[in-house]
């Protein structure tokens, strides 16, 4: 355990976290907003539309995380001149942030659609029969409902989204993982430890996560 | 029915004991004192050697073969222990886990571009330096960066938390550090001016600059800011085979194998072997 005694090693460790948080935050606001157009999508009137959701569902839920990200620096980047900043770090942050709300939001968007099987037909019907629009009948009347059944699964989502940002340490995103293997790289003989030290940390952080979206589940579900 | 069963739980279970017994007596081959166990496990075919497999020219897996400098450094080891070098068992390892696999027994000798510093020393025993290589930049041919110096606001690639990237982050911070998790990408960054340099070892950058597809496309730029010699990682305990180790490579200098593993590996690249120097060897402390 002396590893963490070393002020420079635990500074790399607080670091490491605290760039997954700086992922997550920003992934998962991303994501948030861009699951909802694709659910609205992929339940309008509009074919070009639901086409385009179901196809940004199918690739992104079916591709390897990884590659997304990959690609994102390889294709978006190198190939085809995205460029965030002329800061390395800052560019691949927001690299990987794209890649990690472009992944994410498919399922985002996916449990939104179930959330808005579960609004009985009923109201979207009267919703109709009053005058209302597909847009104010999306956001006035099912988005909210379908919104309040769907907090647990969104929290699992979060939980494998701050798992799954220490996939951006493949391009050099100092997150975590990458904090991990350089300690292990530097001490060897201390990889139980060290793997220990991390695990528990990811534990740490989103066990309160997941009780705290159970706990608001309960509270805001429709008792129907 | 139950008889039956037992029978055969009976009959595995002495099936298991007797192979494990086995097991245990070919694991440690009885050694007359003094003499390194690695000599009697060179003798009967079963060395294993930690070795790297994404280095070309160093120690490069292509199929199910291991192919480099390293990997003939390891069959001139064999050799000199007595033993055969094509019953030699290759393990691929990576940096991070060359002290642990030594300790483990996971493998009894590391041939893995293995830098002897004093951190490694007390968990692990060096024979050599067989080579000394230094960190060095790999430029595309019409770069005009010609040392660390002017890297200053410039993209520089490397392994993430490697040796050379951590001395980057240290030693010049005004470069812009971007980390991979292996040399490949790095030069495909390279190759798509994504970055403009890769840094590690000399060596290593000369193996990847030598690689067909990218010939005439880099330069390294030969001017190396850190020495690393390369040692030959074995269990702390084994100072005999250490010192073994040692005549090996005296002697693979004098018969010319040394020169010969060099040519047929990175010489390739038109790079004369580098002469060893046999007085620079470890003491193999223990």
């Amino acid at each position: 355990m002396d590893v963490f005694l070393d002020p420079a090693n635990r500074q790399a460790y607080l670091d490491g976290f605290l760039t997954i948080l700086k992922l997550t935050g920003a992934s998962a606001l991303l994501a948030l907003v861009l699951g909802m157009l694709l659910a609205a999508c992929r339940v309008s009137p509009v074919p070009v539309l639901r086409a385009l959701g179901a196809g940004w569902v199918h690739l992104f839920r079916n591709t390897p995380l990884t590659l997304v990200i990959l690609f994102c620096f390889f294709g978006l980047y190198s190939a085809v001149g995205v460029e965030f900043s002329e800061d390395i770090h800052i560019n691949n942050y927001w690299l990987a942030v794209t890649g990690l709300s472009a992944y994410t939001a498919a399922f985002v968007c996916e449990a939104i659609r179930s959330g808005i099987n579960t609004v009985p037909v009923g109201q979207a019907e009267a919703a109709r029969a009053l005058g209302l629009s597909f847009s104010q009948n999306l956001r006035l009347i099912i988005l909210p409902q379908a919104m309040r059944s769907v907090v647990a699964p969104l929290g699992s989502i979060l939980i494998a989204l701050t798992k799954n940002a220490t996939i951006a340490g493949v391009i050099g995103v100092a997150e975590a993982s990458s904090a991990m293997k350089a300690l292990i790289e530097s001490n060897g003989d201390q990889t139980i430890a060290i793997f220990a030290v991390f695990a528990l940390t990811f534990v740490a952080l989103l066990v309160p996560v997941g009780y705290a979206f159970s706990a608001l589940a309960n509270r805001l579900v429709v008792r129907r | 029915m139950r008889i039956k069963r037992l029978a055969a739980i009976a009959a595995v279970a002495v099936l298991a004991f007797g192979a494990a017994a086995c097991g245990s007596d070919s694991d440690t081959p009885s050694t007359p004192s003094g003499e390194s166990p690695l000599v009697a496990k060179a003798k009967a075919g079963q060395l294993k050697f930690g070795v790297k497999a994404d280095q070309p020219g160093l120690g490069l897996q292509a199929g199910s073969a291991y192919e480099g400098f390293d990997i003939e450094i390891a069959k001139i080891i064999a050799k000199g222990l007595g033993g055969d070098a094509a019953k030699n068992t290759y393990v691929t390892t990576v940096s991070a886990n060359r002290e642990p696999f030594i300790q483990t027994g996971q493998v009894d000798i590391v041939v893995a571009t293995y830098t002897i510093n004093d951190d490694r020393k007390k968990k692990v025993n060096f024979a050599g330096p067989y080579f000394t290589a230094g960190q060095d930049l790999l430029v595309p041919t019409a770069s005009t960066i010609t040392g660390p110096e002017g890297l200053d606001g410039k993209k520089v690639c490397s392994v993430t938390g490697s040796t050379p990237a951590k001395r980057i982050k240290e030693k010049y911070p005004k470069a812009q550090l971007q980390e991979f998790d292996a040399y490949s990408k790095c030069i495909e960054a390279l190759n798509t001016g994504t970055v403009d340099a890769v840094t590690t070892d000399d060596i290593i950058l000369a193996g990847y600059a030598a690689q067909s597809q990218y010939a005439g496309k880099f330069k390294l730029v030969g001017k190396p800011f850190s020495s690393e010699p390369y040692g030959i990682g074995l269990k702390l305990e084994d100072k005999a085979g250490c010192t073994k180790i040692n005549e090996i490579l005296k002697a693979s200098v004098t018969d010319g194998s040394y020169k010969a593993a060099w040519d047929a590996t990175l010489g390739k690249s038109g790079t004369p072997a580098p002469t060893l120097d046999v007085s620079k060897l470890t003491n193999c402390p223990a």
